[in-house]
């Protein structure tokens, strides 16, 4: 079932470089967390490091833990591949693989590693993630179609169906939505509010708004100053973020003196 | 536009001064007019001198009248602009030329029979013959020169974008752009030394081959590299993301995304290579017979033939225009139509392959 994730005093870098510093958080299960923060203060870092997507850069490492259900993910001997089966992630631009199918693209966690089912068992998972990602209606009669001939809400919903279809315990979201319409918006923060009952999702997300609207808990990181890593600030209930914060830095970016 | 020439009363500020759209050609007649007069004055033989005059003339009259009528920034534009067409115009001109030329003189050649007869016992002031012999030769060689250069020059690529980093790969890169300035007698040269009188072998066809695909790689690894540069980088991250190892990314994402792109330049790589003589002279000698063994005897190819009908080998009567010097213009020929027909496939393959967004 869905996992929780712990994560202790972790110190993301970049090469030498120390981007993401001492960052403490514990996600429950089945809930629904936003990172917001300024430009440039480490909430995609510390994202990528959730999935060990961090690594994939050229340079990128980390020091500490990543608990998910109480297994580090950085621990001795474990494969980042099953670390990124279990924990899906949606990306910032929508990046449906151009030379596959609707269907093709759905399925492509499973095609692409290989994994064969029958193509009954592959329907269903299509029909399955396509209405999970509120996307069946608009594409149940052309799957046959180039994955690329969407509008950019429906590229984005088929991204999202493509990471549910691998049934992941987590789903990571990385400024979901910065690239789309308020009409797409709307229809992925209500996708999100459906998801929340069988995913624990962490959503980064520029838009404030968004995060009062969609999140259970709220996490705000901020910077130092020029030069200095990125330091998670304070992290609660989002109500109370957003009326009572605990800290200065974050009551000044909420009421918009900065950032 | 307006056709005013003269800067009488406060124009608009906003509307300018135009030439008429038939200026350009009145500066050309005039120009042309100049330079035959010219031409008669001075008694200049040939057209070359009379052409380049009026040539010069015309960008001369064209940017004066230009700069008296629209101004100085209008005059610099007209001015630019000629030079770029005047450089286009020369670049393009001599290969049309060429090609022109290879074509009237080669087409008289070609026949049904020419395609279907070798050379044997033919001799250079006979009549008829053919380049079979040498169609066979060159596609047998270039083919397995494509075999050997291909598949190694698209993994080094492989290598170089996805997993190359430090002093290796840098290593590989630069060797790589040195190979492509080889000439190809040192490739045939290299594999000469080694393989014939090394291993003391006779010349045979696939000996050219392996000149041919060291003159194929170095290019066949640049290209497919930038091509597989071009696949970005999300949709690695994408299929990273789902689990995916990095090897099935490549073969399953990276690859098929890239194909349009890695088949054309596998075909410009063969392209390249397919006319290369210096290499055959030395590794493949020439035949007159058709020899289908690319592995053991000399084999003709059509680079060869051309050289071989103009007399090099035979020592022909040197009289001009005989069935010879058709001949050659026919292999000549018939090597370009091969050149110009793995350059339309490969765009044509292209096209086909790219991944489609509708």
């Amino acid at each position: 079932m869905a996992k929780r994730i712990d994560v202790e005093d972790l110190n993301v870098y970049y090469s030498d470089f120390l981007a993401v510093q001492g960052a403490s958080v514990k996600i429950a299960p089945l809930t629904v967390t936003a990172f917001i923060g300024p430009s440039g203060c480490g909430k995609s870092t510390f994202l990528r490091t959730l999935n060990r997507m961090h690594e994939v850069i050229p340079g990128g490492r980390v020091e500490g833990k990543v608990l998910l259900d109480g297994e580090d993910l950085y621990g001795s001997g474990v494969d980042p591949v099953n670390v990124r089966r279990t924990v899906g992630m949606v990306f910032q631009k929508a990046n449906p693989f151009p030379t596959m199918t609707i269907y093709d693209n759905v399925i492509a966690g499973y095609k692409i590693a290989g994994n064969r089912k029958s193509k009954n068992e592959f329907d269903d998972i299509v029909e399955r993630s396509l209405k999970g990602a509120n996307l069946w209606d608009e594409v149940k009669n052309r799957l046959g179609r180039p994955g690329a001939g969407l509008s950019g809400g429906q590229q984005q919903r088929l991204c999202i169906a493509r990471a549910i279809a691998v049934e992941p315990q987590v789903l990571l979201m990385d400024e979901p939505c910065s690239a789309l319409d308020p009409i797409s918006t709307l229809a992925i923060e209500d996708l999100i509010s459906e998801l929340k009952t069988r995913y624990t999702i962490v959503i980064v997300t520029h838009n404030m708004q968004q995060a009062a609207r969609v999140s259970d808990r709220t996490a705000f990181f901020n910077l130092a100053g020029v030069g200095q890593p990125g330091r998670l600030i304070e992290y609660d209930e989002t109500a109370k973020i957003f009326s009572n914060p605990n800290e200065k830095a974050t009551e000044d970016y909420i009421s918009g003196r900065f950032g | 536009m307006t056709a005013t020439l003269s800067r009488r009363s406060a124009p608009s500020q906003l509307v300018g001064a135009r030439l008429p759209k038939w200026a350009p050609l009145v500066a050309a007649a005039v120009a042309i007019a100049i330079a035959i007069g010219l031409r008669f004055l001075f008694s200049w033989t040939g057209w070359a001198t009379t052409t380049v005059t009026a040539g010069v003339l015309f960008v001369l009259i064209l940017t004066a009248w230009s700069f008296s009528v629209e101004g100085r920034r209008r005059a610099k534009d007209r001015f630019a602009s000629t030079m770029i067409y005047a450089c286009f115009v020369a670049a393009v001109v001599p290969l049309v030329l060429i090609l022109t030329y290879i074509a009237i003189r080669g087409f008289p050649a070609l026949s049904v029979s020419f395609f279907t007869h070798s050379m044997n016992g033919v001799g250079p002031d006979d009549d008829g013959g053919g380049l079979y012999h040498a169609l066979i030769g060159t596609l047998q060689q270039v083919t397995i020169a494509a075999v050997i250069a291909l598949p190694i020059g698209i993994f080094t690529a492989i290598y170089l974008v996805e997993y190359g980093r430090g002093a290796f790969a840098r290593a590989v890169t630069f060797f790589v752009d040195v190979m492509t300035g080889i000439p190809s007698i040192v490739a045939g040269l290299f594999v000469f030394t080694f393989l014939l009188l090394g291993l003391g072998m006779r010349p045979f066809g696939a000996a050219g081959s392996i000149a041919l695909a060291i003159l194929m790689m170095p290019v066949a690894v640049r290209s497919s590299e930038e091509m597989l540069k071009l696949v970005p980088r999300d949709l690695r991250e994408a299929s990273y993301a789902l689990g995916v190892p990095k090897w099935r990314t490549i073969l399953k994402v990276v690859l098929p995304t890239a194909l349009s792109g890695l088949i054309t330049s596998a075909l410009l790589a063969v392209a390249r290579v397919a006319g290369e003589t210096a290499p055959l002279i030395l590794l493949t000698g020439y035949v007159s017979q058709i020899n289908m063994n690319p592995l053991s005897g000399q084999q003709a190819s059509l680079p060869m033939m051309v050289w071989d009908q103009l007399g090099k080998r035979t020592g022909n009567s040197g009289a001009i225009g005989g069935p010879w010097e058709a001949r050659a213009w026919g292999a000549a020929l018939t090597l370009v139509l091969l050149v110009l027909i793995l350059n339309v496939g490969a765009r044509v393959l292209a096209y086909a392959f790219r991944p489609k967004a509708k």
